[in-house]
């Protein structure tokens, strides 16, 4: 396994040596179950998101490929997230979960700077990718979106060849090793090699929804992105074909960060190693709640309104 | 999985994520290219302007606005020149009018039946016939109007002359139908399906659905497609300069001759009037006031359909 | 169904007097198919009539000749010929502006003053008068430019006409590509003129194509505009190249209608045949193209 992953990033300055050692779990572990105490156990609702602590503690220590501080974004005056500070722990999966319209989508598109194709978008805050803010000065987006890989919600293969849509990735990006390796290792990747080997030629559109998705995965890891986001990327798809998904998860995760969006608490559950609940009420728009170990998170949650989201009581 | 050569070696080492200065450049460049060929449009419109502009302005220094709205003669390069438009707006007007009281009625039923009555087999064999009726060039028409539908006039009704403003005016208003009905048909199909079926579920028929909830509803997409069909009519020449004649006569009658602003214009290009001359000039103060017509027609209509479209969502 | 009316009739509380009500539709809608059998009818009738008077005139003879003084010598090799080089300069200026500009239109002007200015300017050109085309053509491109009466002048003056044809047709093929497509180019980290390039065009190919054919319909059938900028009425030559004088299929069918002369109409009539033919067969392929597309989507 440890031919194939990512090597470490040089010119990243949080890049720290530990990335692939057996004691980041450790440290993970540790770090979000110690951070967040003090004021978040006696918040209630009623007291104002910029008023509380930061939910996310920083431990400069702990590997986070990407990390989100203070971000608010606005769609023209409406504001649609509210100083969000959050880590996202490398090799592992991150869930989003919340009710709909509170920001989760929102949030994982800040990453890639994808919101700013919506006109009258203002994002404040930052959002560092290895240690890089995203929403620096002179950051070009294109450059962001080539080290993020991105599935969405419906697949949106290509019209073209199972090929064509691996490597049009690749080939935008300057990629200069082997095609036909490629293709067939991001599509090993995607658990979808032994479907379409035989017919690669086949139009991307032409398969079944769950190929399709997987194709789209495939074609996102295709570029080596440094965190995988996916926005509710089973929502569309059949329970065999999410099954599948789930489980190519589980296995990505070992070469990849990943950022998941989903309405489905069950699947935050079974693929997620930490989940961050978010929030809209009349007050705050986009808040997260609180972050932590899945398990913990949703054996123990520590905020009133995450219980009462998980266990099915919210409004 | 483990013999593969690790991937991120295969693309360009990854520097920062600042911005790349050549490609921001070439993104420049092309956008700046798709604006200038967007502004094309904008050229044209100063083209227009300025060649109407230029003689017009040229031609009312030689004959004032007053003889050329107050005179009703119009005999420009004869022994004793006169400029009055009035023959040729009241021609012009002759033979819209005829067109529309063709196209109006006939364009608008056909436009409810297509809407509210027709199965859809039927709308898709009618519409896209109406297609072809509306792609047939007018110097087609024109050939129509004098060859066929001349004599045929001059067999049923008395006094029609060779050329006439009936016969152009009739055809022209079967040119044009197809711009009412499909232009009003496709307000009417905008009119949201709940107010159809809320009539429906009232007991209405679909007479009254048609009379009484769509044709309201989509009233100010139909007089917009009516005002359209006007200044078409106004701007159309070939059949006018085919079947109406090129006789500047102040008649309302409209078996007889007459010359239309267009039919002028054409009059003159084919005589290859020598620029500078004064009647080389007349032709662009009659596409001015032809300019003018339609423009405000076509402001108007656009307006007419922002102020009282009815909003659905 | 009778029964019931009855029944409320008799209630005397409601009088839906349904079969008069339904009558009323019936007439209404036989009302509209009439005025679809007299505007079809006059076309059939159009179609007949240009068939049967021109074509003992249609031969080869007829498509190799030059127009002449003689009508049993006339045809319209000349016409033919200009329309030709007509359709493919306009088609060869036209479609890059228009597409670019319906590129620029959708994919790139923000939503401010200028967009909107230009989006007003394309509606209102598309509703002046062909004619006053010919007096811009007529003003810039033959005295201005001292291009002359040639073939140029004529299809540059064709090309400003045909532009907003052209735009529109491509904003709404390029409006109808998903937005999917271009979120998974620019997640991929395509730039803007990329996505454009690989993606959006390719799919609103067809849609393009289709305006195209359209706006070179229109190209081959005005009359107007060519005939202010000066075709010759008679040409006994066919073009060198773009700066020869010319004519074209419509003013030649204009000149012989024109002419006095029984044999005349036979022939103007014979060349309506032709045009028509021309025009309808590409036409069709514009409306199957519009069917194929639909079923993409």
């Amino acid at each position: 396994m440890n031919t194939v992953r990512v090597t470490p990033r040089t010119e990243c300055p949080i890049e720290s040596e530990h990335a692939a050692s057996p004691d980041t779990h450790h440290r993970d572990g540790q770090m979000v179950a110690g951070a967040p105490t003090g004021p978040l156990q006696d918040s209630n609702s009623a007291k104002h998101a910029t008023e509380r602590q930061p939910v996310q503690g920083r431990d400069p220590a702990t590997d986070f490929v990407v990390e989100v501080r203070d971000l608010s974004l606005w769609y023209g005056n409406v504001r649609a997230l509210t100083n969000v500070s959050i880590g996202f722990p490398r090799n592992k999966v991150t869930a989003l979960i919340g009710p709909s319209g509170c920001g989760k989508s929102t949030l994982l598109r800040t990453i890639n700077r994808m919101n700013e194709l919506i006109p009258g978008v203002r994002t404040e805050g930052q959002a560092l990718l290895n240690g890089v803010d995203v929403y620096g000065r002179n950051v070009d987006p294109v450059e962001v979106r080539r080290r993020v890989g991105m599935v969405f919600q419906k697949p949106n293969p290509f019209p073209r060849s199972i090929r064509d849509n691996i490597l049009y990735g690749a080939k935008i990006n300057g990629y200069r090793g082997n095609y036909d390796e490629l293709v067939e290792r991001s599509l090993k990747q995607a658990a979808l090699w032994n479907e379409v080997k035989e017919n690669l030629k086949k139009s991307g559109i032409a398969l079944s929804g769950g190929q399709q998705q997987r194709l789209c995965i495939a074609r996102a890891v295709a570029i080596s992105p440094e965190v995988l986001l996916m926005d509710e990327p089973a929502s569309a798809l059949d329970p065999i074909s999410t099954v599948k998904i789930e489980d190519l998860m589980r296995d990505l995760v070992r070469e990849y960060t990943i950022i998941i969006v989903t309405h489905n608490m069950q699947q935050a559950a079974r693929v997620s190693d930490y989940t961050a609940f978010m929030l809209s009420d009349e007050e705050t728009k986009g808040q997260l709640v609180e972050f932590g170990r899945t398990e913990e998170l949703f054996t123990n949650p520590r905020d009133r309104r995450t219980e009462d989201y998980i266990t099915g009581r919210f409004g | 999985m483990a013999t593969y050569a690790n991937l991120q070696d295969q693309y360009p080492q990854r520097g920062t994520l600042g911005r790349n200065k050549a490609r921001d450049a070439r993104e420049r460049l092309i956008e700046g290219v798709l604006m200038a060929a967007a502004a094309v449009s904008i050229l044209t419109t100063l083209g227009i302007l300025f060649s109407l502009a230029t003689e017009a302005v040229s031609f009312f220094r030689d004959v004032s606005l007053a003889q050329y709205f107050g005179d009703t003669r119009w005999s420009p390069g004869g022994t004793r020149d006169r400029y009055g438009i009035w023959p040729l707006i009241s021609a012009t007007m002759m033979t819209s009018f005829i067109a529309l009281c063709i196209a109006v009625p006939l364009g608008l039923l056909a436009a409810v039946y297509l809407s509210e009555f027709a199965s859809h087999k039927a709308r898709s064999v009618i519409k896209p016939a109406l297609e072809v009726l509306a792609g047939v060039p007018t110097v087609v028409f024109g050939f129509f109007a004098l060859i066929f539908v001349t004599p045929l006039l001059r067999d049923v009704i008395p006094g029609v002359s060779i050329f006439n403003a009936l016969s152009a005016g009739l055809v022209m208003g079967i040119a044009i139908l197809p711009l009412v009905s499909s232009l009003s048909e496709d307000a009417m199909s905008s009119v949201p399906r709940s107010l159809r079926e809320g009539a429906y579920g009232l007991g209405a028929t679909r007479f009254e659905v048609a009379t009484k909830v769509v044709l309201p509803a989509a009233l100010s997409g139909i007089v917009a497609s009516v005002i359209l069909a006007l200044s078409r009519a106004v701007g159309e020449t070939m059949i006018v300069a085919l079947a109406a004649g090129q006789l500047p006569k102040l008649t309302i009658d409209p078996r007889e001759q007459m010359q239309t602003m267009t039919s002028y214009i054409v009059q003159v290009s084919q005589g290859e009037a020598s620029a500078g001359s004064v009647q080389y000039k007349t032709i662009f103060a009659v596409g001015t006031t032809l300019f003018v017509l339609t423009f405000l027609m076509n402001l108007f209509s656009f307006w007419f359909v922002r102020r009282f479209r009815e909003v659905y969502d | 169904m009778a029964a019931r009316t009855d029944s409320f009739s008799s209630a005397g509380e409601f009088r839906a007097n349904l079969p008069l009500r339904k009558w009323k539709g019936y007439i209404f809608s036989a009302l509209g198919i009439l005025s679809i059998v007299i505007a079809l009818g006059t076309l059939l009738t159009l179609l007949f009539d240009v068939v049967q008077d021109g074509l003992p005139w249609l031969d080869w003879q007829f498509i190799t000749s030059f127009d002449s003084r003689f009508a049993q010598r006339a045809g319209l090799r000349a016409a033919l010929a200009g329309t030709l080089w007509m359709m493919a300069l306009t088609i060869l200026f036209a479609l890059p502006l228009g597409v670019l500009s319906a590129v620029y239109l959708e994919e790139y002007a923000g939503d401010n003053w200028f967009t909107r200015f230009i989006q007003v300017n394309i509606s209102n050109l598309a509703g002046v008068p062909s004619i006053v085309y010919g007096l811009l053509g007529l003003q810039i491109f033959v005295r201005l430019f001292n291009l002359n009466r040639s073939i140029l002048a004529g299809a540059l003056t064709m090309v400003l006409l045909v532009l907003p044809i052209i735009i529109v047709a491509a904003r709404e093929a390029i409006r109808a590509v998903p937005s999917s497509m271009r979120d998974a180019s620019l997640a991929l980290g395509a730039t803007r003129s990329q996505t454009v390039r690989h993606h959006v065009l390719p799919y609103a190919f067809p849609g393009i194509l289709t305006g195209n054919i359209l706006a070179a319909s229109r190209a081959i059938g005005e009359t107007a505009p060519v005939l202010v900028i000066g075709a010759l009425a008679y040409v006994a030559t066919t073009p060198t190249g773009p700066l020869s004088r010319f004519t074209v299929l419509p003013i030649q069918i204009f000149n012989w209608t024109s002419k006095p002369q029984k044999d005349f109409h036979g022939l103007a009539a014979a060349g309506i045949v032709l045009l028509l033919v021309v025009l309808l067969s590409m036409n069709s392929v514009a409306i199957y193209l519009r069917q194929r597309l639909y079923k993409r989507f």
